[in-house]
């Protein structure tokens, strides 16, 4: 490895503190996720206390997951993956510390304000206007890092990874600032700027894109450097990534109508939205094949390597959800799956499947590194992770797989006079057992978090360089 | 929309389409400078990028959803105002009334096009509509003894009544009891059948605080209310809230008897029985008398129909006939 900087010259404080809050969060948000699956079971859980209920703490998951966890990752990554690239330190000195003090502010302020019941009603976008005026600064700061440090490289080119986490940072300001334009009535309180279908369409076009961009983009981004550093293979192909790149951003930000199937919305948007989600599914597969394939003659590494297990299982799990996610943009197949817990099973199969997993994996490479030691405490205790994980998703995904389509036609069945036969409580009684279900892969996953944080702190407090590598068999 | 938007979203729409068309062709070439196979030679922290093609199949699929592309938006909505070669639309999707949505489903079908929401609305009402006018030429009498007919009313029931009257009818705070004897319009078929077609939203009972003179006068009606059934309340009280009962008995009668008994369809309660329907405690019927109750059932008759309505009332009267 040809390394001119020593490791010290880097910023490895930022990226030593976000991945250390990565996990933390990754246990809270999961937390809060199994909270309210026992809830949908078990609905006293919310013990009659306004703030626990299940309408206040389901905004709370998905914020904690995507944007603490989630995106946390994605500072610790990229501003690690874009110094060691370009070969320098990050840009604008102390904007690097605000970002990460910033953004755990807004955390902060997002697990007070939700359960309070402050929320602009937008979903993934509940926060009221003054924190998403401090995201927009924090975010703004986070661009500037990033993309100063790739100006002021030492390197020709610009790698891969960087186009998907430049690309990211840039779009998800865009969403943000577009979709969060509202008229504030008190610090509190705010109506949106858009109203009714066009309002819907805002929406959307942030939404989908915070999983195109943030969700996609970013940990293809984290994908692009992790995975042929743990193979220690070079990348599969050049061509592919540049034509996977560019199709996927210039395809992606079109998708968004596809949530809005058979509403309001004109036709010709709903078309638009269902042709560019299905184009858009083999240039999202070309960054499967490129770190899948990155693997050639290195496969009998996954034997060994639970950490590059997590990466390759994560690609797979990538793979299915973007296959499934255009299909299930296709009108009459959205006709049956929308509204149904078959959403909520595609999006945690990316959630926990890719998102989670390339994070975790990235984590238990970087967790070392960061501080100074050849390997994580326990490779046992990361394998023991992979397969808790791996099982809670499958149980997850599963039992919504089978109660969304049952839910879908349950709704559409009607008796010989046209009357549907089932009322909306039936189908509801049915969904039970794989709430159960699903309940307990939550539980298998945040179990898995704990260890994780558990290894993580062991390995922290180890005396460097104390935990030496293992060598390849 | 306007032909500046119309054409703005054609042409970003296929520039899009084109523009990842070209740069599928361009990357199906080696531009790269050495061999297929052989890495490029940069190097990123250690890691290097081989030079491989883009897989066979890969690239044919992803032509082939391009050009995929193309044809759905030659044939179905999609650039701009243009609608598309088979003429297909979803809905009408710039009525603003119930009226105009039936004049252009008219229309529409006159005219042959193919405007999904009205075939199939088309399609039901000439397959079912049939079994639902065989059942609206019988009597709710008649119907309410039909096991098919009861079948076909409590599905009507659980879909688009059970939100509030609850799944067996048997009613919550606010939300009137359909299985007992007490009603408030009439548990005559008619009535029933009057009260779903049309609904009963014009009346309701208002605040009477400041008239009855504040607090203490709701404190002493509400005593005589609950004197009037029996309950044993302070003597005192009641006697003084019996001397201002008369503004209610406009619409509960003389006797608190309900205006129902006075043979008016006021929708006013018995208030000598031991039916309520937002509660009985001295508490809640303070709060009754202090700020009104405003309790509203919507007409249903344009959004199921006559016919579904009669099958309906049929079920709802069946309840209280056992």
């Amino acid at each position: 490895m040809t390394t001119t900087l020593e490791h010290s010259s880097y910023n490895y404080k930022v990226v030593r503190q976000f991945t250390v809050m990565t996990v933390i969060w990754g246990i809270v948000g999961t937390l809060v996720g199994v909270l309210i699956a026992a809830q949908l079971i078990w609905p006293a859980l919310n013990f009659e206390t306004p703030w626990l209920t299940y309408s206040r703490l389901r905004p709370l998951h998905t914020n904690a997951v995507i944007f603490a966890f989630g995106t946390s990752a994605l500072f610790a990554t990229s501003y690690y993956i874009v110094q060691r690239t370009c070969k320098t330190t990050l840009f604008g000195g102390k904007l690097a510390a605000f970002t990460f003090w910033g953004w755990q502010a807004i955390i902060v302020l997002a697990a007070i304000t939700l359960p309070l019941g402050y929320t602009s009603s937008k979903e993934y976008a509940e926060l009221e206007w003054p924190i998403d005026i401090l995201i927009a600064v924090v975010w703004v700061a986070y661009a500037i890092v990033f993309f100063g440090t790739l100006v002021k490289r030492k390197t020709s080119h610009i790698y891969v990874a960087n186009w998907f986490l430049g690309g990211f940072i840039l779009t998800v300001a865009v969403l943000h600032i577009g979709n969060s334009m509202v008229v504030p009535i008190s610090m509190t309180k705010s109506y949106s700027l858009y109203s009714g279908a066009i309002d819907a369409m805002m929406q959307w076009w942030y939404g989908h894109n915070a999983v195109g961009f943030l969700l996609t983009a970013g940990f293809l981004g984290m994908m692009y450097y992790f995975v042929p550093k743990q193979a220690e293979r070079p990348v599969y192909s050049y061509r592919l990534s540049i034509v996977h790149f560019w199709a996927l951003v210039s395809l992606y930000i079109w998708a968004g109508p596809h949530h809005l199937h058979y509403t309001a919305l004109p036709d010709w948007a709903q078309s638009v939205g269902m042709v560019m989600s299905i184009v858009l599914f083999l240039p999202s597969w070309g960054g499967m094949i490129n770190g899948i394939m990155t693997l050639s003659g290195a496969w009998h590494k996954l034997r060994h390597d639970p950490i590059l297990r997590f990466l390759i299982v994560s690609l797979s799990f990538y793979g299915m959800s973007t296959f499934e996610g255009p299909m299930m943009a296709i009108k009459s197949v959205n006709a049956l799956s929308h509204y149904t817990d078959w959403t909520v099973g595609h999006v945690h199969s990316g959630a926990l499947g890719w998102v989670a997993m390339i994070s975790i994996g990235a984590m238990y490479h970087l967790i070392p590194i960061l501080f100074n030691q050849g390997r994580m405490y326990s490779i046992r205790l990361i394998n023991i992770h992979f397969w808790m994980h791996t099982a809670g998703i499958i149980l997850y995904i599963v039992a919504m797989w089978i109660s969304g389509v049952m839910q879908g036609l349950m709704w559409r069945a009607v008796n010989a006079d046209g009357t549907l036969t089932y009322s909306f409580v039936e189908s509801l009684t049915a969904s039970y057992p794989f709430y159960f279900i699903r309940f307990l892969g939550g539980v298998l996953v945040v179990a898995g978090f704990i260890l994780m944080a558990y290894n993580m702190f062991k390995t922290i407090a180890a005396k460097d360089n104390s935990l030496k590598a293992v060598e390849a068999a | 929309m306007s032909s500046f938007w119309s054409i703005w979203i054609s042409v970003l729409t296929l520039g899009t389409l084109v523009g990842c068309f070209f740069l599928l062709r361009w990357c199906l070439k080696n531009f790269v400078g050495v061999k297929e196979g052989e890495s490029t030679g940069h190097s990123f922290d250690g890691i290097e990028e081989l030079n491989n093609p883009l897989p066979k199949w890969w690239s044919t699929f992803f032509l082939i959803t391009i050009i995929w592309g193309f044809g759905y938006l030659v044939l179905y909505p999609g650039l701009g105002n243009f609608q598309g070669l088979l003429g297909w639309k979803s809905s009408n999707q710039d009525v603003v009334s119930l009226a105009d949505s039936k004049a252009q489903m008219a229309a529409a079908k006159e005219s042959g096009l193919l405007v999904q929401y009205d075939r199939e609305m088309d399609a039901a009402d000439a397959k079912y509509g049939p079994i639902f006018d065989a059942f609206a030429a019988r009597s709710i009498e008649d119907l309410s003894t039909d096991k098919a007919a009861l079948k076909i009313g409590q599905r009507l029931f659980l879909q688009n009544c059970s939100q509030c009257h609850g799944s067996n009818a048997s009613g919550t705070t606010g939300f009137p009891d359909l299985t007992d004897t007490d009603w408030l319009y009439g548990g005559k078929p008619e009535a029933i059948k009057e009260s779903i077609l049309n609904g009963r939203t014009a009346n309701g009972m208002m605040p009477w605080g400041a008239a009855l003179g504040g607090e203490q006068g709701i404190k002493e009606v509400a005593a005589y209310v609950i004197s009037l059934s029996g309950r044993s309340v302070n003597p005192d009280l009641a006697e003084a809230g019996k001397a201002k009962f008369g503004i209610c008995a406009g619409c509960h009668g003389a006797e608190g008897q309900g205006s129902l008994a006075m043979g008016v369809p006021l929708g006013a309660p018995n208030l000598a029985d031991h039916v309520w329907l937002y509660g009985g405690s001295q508490r809640v019927i303070e709060e009754s008398i202090r700020n009104g109750r405003a309790g509203v059932m919507p007409a249903w008759k344009d959004i199921l129909g006559e016919e579904k309505v009669h099958l309906l009332s049929a079920y709802v009267y069946s309840l209280s006939q056992k």
